[in-house]
């Protein structure tokens, strides 16, 4: 199977392993991985500032370098749901939504694609830890990918889990709302770190890249013991 | 303009609403009661998804034929001998009111809770006709006991203050001596609000759902205050936002259903009253005369608007009790008596950009709102309207953020430009970075590593490890 990697401009300039683990662990379960070098940003930052005409030619670009994929895949919740958004973006006009149309319909998130499409719960990891995960809201409240995570990790060898409280309250990332409203952002980062050393979990594991940054940025700071690293990484970990 | 509710700037209100940290505590302690208590409501009828598009096609359908049934509103209130008045602005609207309250020669008006009567700012208006105005509605009473303290949530008004300060507030203004037992304040409430019931010439509610096909109007309480607002004045007078209304009592039913479980996780509230036109013959209460002020102030422009959604609208308040950044900085950080997601929406529409350009941007577009409205009103969706309306129609973006972001645009949109421009990222960072880490930015940056660190940039984009491992064969 044949599947075109969305790496995201996150993975690409600031983590790397998270990329080197998606292309990995795919390959593991027998696909075969490529990398478009035209791809950029999903354009997601200037969009949700509200530059949505400005953001367009952004989108068409990574609409034109993915249509012809077979599957789609991103280790990003958040991105992946910004292709699945195009075609609403695109609603009228008579060349970019059906295109957008035809994207979203194969773009899938990492762990979404590996349950749902490759059909495998249980992909062979092993992973000697306490974790806990935090369900980031694109993917779950506007992507609709709850389960296949879980599923994921219930079966990864050695590992334990232990559930995150508030565990559906945003972690205060939002893009650029993280520094614009800074104020209120650090307030829920405040709060989300406080649940996560609640847990007594050695690693925090999450599906986006962006909310790791965030909350691990705000763990680092506050020097807590707790490692952060994306679902891929863990997967990867034999 | 009235929905207004301080003059300070955003960020100050924000950082008030931050360092009050007993008002957090109450927050945080009330989403997550009425969250489970909504959430165990809502799966008890095991169709909840069928119920919010059933509620979602009925707002939906007033909406596109509200002149039909605000005409016949009128006409079936009128037929019972109830008087109608649309008032187009806020100003309209206090001036009849005045007017009917100053032709009774009333000197004390009796209220049931009403977030229309506060966006139009009825109280100060009836205070300025020489009429005393008594809150009704416990919350409310508390706050106008305490110099008019505003809202900070459109259900639970005083969800800001605790019982201690309560008992402070009821010591000092009331004489009240007593503990700070709930009971014990209740009652005093009571019995202070029992005296003001028997003497008011009139009273003034608002309105949950008007039935067209009846010309009746329904009040949703669990203090029954609205029903002595409504039985014991000679005079009554409705105030209705102009969307407010449902064809038959069938809508109702559904609507009203939604809104207590969204609202307070219960299946119906204490009390669910319906009221229509004023006394008749062998009528043991009521008033003798019933007005019913419908109040546009601003709706019809949002009507047949990117909008329009947001008049679904059924004042649940579900939005507010699972919205992440209310949590932290409470009602009054909103600066408007509408706060959460909700007000965030309909503020700007209702009283401007101007005095409120900094909501829309007050929200991670997580999406808890729209999740939880019971009437599916796309909110996370219509905040980012806002934002777009305000940088593209209305130009009142920062100037160094349309700078950042044409030059993102022009990056992202090129393969070429990205490329480039990403590969020096590393070395431009360098000055800032120590290890793999970040903990004092330039620029933007410096708002996030403030609090928290940030990532340094890989050494090896993660395209260039791709490219390498392709032409080294290496797997």
């Amino acid at each position: 199977m044949k599947v075109t990697l969305f790496a995201t401009c996150i993975v690409d300039l600031f983590q790397g392993n998270v990329g080197k683990a998606t292309v990995e662990l795919l390959e593991r379960l027998g696909c075969e991985v490529e990398f478009p070098e035209s791809q950029v940003c999903c354009g997601q930052p200037s969009y949700n500032s509200g530059y949505v005409n400005k953001t367009k030619d952004a989108m068409k670009k990574m609409i034109d370098t993915f249509i012809d994929a077979e599957y789609v895949v991103s280790p990003s919740g958040s991105c992946a749901y910004m292709f699945h958004e195009y075609q609403h973006i695109f609603k009228g006009d008579p060349i970019w939504e059906p295109k957008a149309k035809k994207l979203a319909e194969k773009t899938y998130e990492l762990t979404q694609f590996i349950v749902d499409v490759l059909k495998i719960e249980d992909v062979g990891a092993r992973f000697d830890a306490t974790v806990t995960y935090h369900t980031s809201c694109h993917m779950t409240r506007l992507l609709g990918v709850k389960e296949a995570p879980m599923k994921l990790l219930k079966n990864v060898q050695g590992l334990k889990f232990t559930e995150l409280p508030g565990k559906e309250q945003c972690c205060g990332f939002g893009g650029t709302f993280a520094v614009k409203m800074a104020q209120i952002s650090e307030q829920m980062v405040d709060e989300k770190v406080m649940h996560v050393a609640e847990t007594g979990a050695e690693y925090l594991i999450g599906a986006d890249a962006a909310c790791l940054m965030n909350i691990g940025g705000r763990i680092e700071r506050h020097g807590k013991p707790i490692k952060v690293m994306h679902i891929a990484e863990v997967l990867n970990s034999r | 303009m009235t929905m207004k509710i301080s003059e300070d700037k955003f960020k100050e209100r924000v950082q008030k609403g931050i360092d009050n940290s007993f008002m957090r505590g109450a927050v945080a302690g009330a989403q997550e009661r009425m969250g489970t208590r909504r959430q165990d409501a809502t799966d008890e009828l095991g169709n909840w998804e069928e119920w919010r598009a059933l509620g979602e096609e009925i707002r939906q359908h007033v909406l596109e034929n509200l002149d039909f049934y605000l005409e016949q509103l009128s006409e079936n209130v009128a037929s019972r001998g109830g008087h109608v008045f649309f008032a187009q602005t806020a100003e309209q609207a206090n001036e009849y009111i005045q007017a009917v309250v100053k032709q009774k020669n009333a000197k004390k008006v009796v209220k049931s809770k009403s977030m229309v009567t506060e966006e139009i700012s009825l109280n100060s208006a009836l205070q300025n006709a020489g009429c005393e105005v008594i809150e009704t509605d416990l919350g409310e009473y508390i706050l106008q006991v305490d110099d008019h303290d505003p809202p900070s949530h459109i259900v639970v008004p005083a969800l800001h203050k605790n019982k201690e300060q309560i008992r402070n507030v009821f010591a000092e203004k009331l004489g009240y001596q007593k503990t700070s037992k709930p009971e014990e304040l209740a009652l005093h409430a009571r019995q202070k609000l029992r005296e003001e019931f028997l003497s008011a010439d009139v009273g003034i509610t608002g309105c949950n759902f008007a039935v067209a096909e009846t010309g009746s109007f329904s009040l949703v309480t669990n203090e029954g205050n609205a029903d002595l607002v409504t039985a014991l004045p000679k005079t009554q007078i409705t105030v209705m936002g102009m969307e407010r209304l449902v064809p038959t009592f069938e809508e109702m039913e559904v609507l009203v259903s939604l809104l207590t479980r969204s609202s307070v996780g219960q299946k119906l509230t204490s009390y669910i009253t319906v009221l229509t036109g004023p006394r008749e013959e062998l009528e043991s209460d009521g008033p003798e005369e019933f007005h019913l002020v419908i109040v546009d102030n601003g709706r019809s422009s949002i009507l047949g608007g990117e909008f329009q959604s947001v008049l679904q609208c059924i004042r649940c308040a579900a939005c507010i009790n699972v919205c992440p950044v209310y949590r932290q900085v409470g009602g009054h950080s909103y600066g408007s008596i509408y706060s959460g997601p909700i007000g965030a929406v309909l503020s700007p529409l209702l009283g401007g950009y101007d005095e409120f350009k900094e909501l829309p941007y007050a929200t991670t577009l997580c999406g808890a709102c729209t999740e939880v409205c019971p009437v599916k009103i796309p909110l996370h969706q219509l905040l980012h309207k806002h934002r777009q309306v305000i940088v593209e129609e209305e130009g009142k973006a920062p100037f160094a953020e349309k700078i950042a972001m044409a030059a993102f645009g022009m990056g992202a949109s090129s393969p070429a430009l990205y490329k480039l421009g990403t590969k020096f990222v590393p070395s431009a960072m360098s000055p800032f970075t120590e290890g793999d880490t970040i903990t004092k930015g330039p620029g933007p940056l410096k708002l996030w590593t403030d609090s928290r660190n940030f990532p340094a940039p890989n050494k090896e984009r993660f395209r260039d490890w791709f490219k390498n491992r392709e032409k080294g064969g290496a797997k």
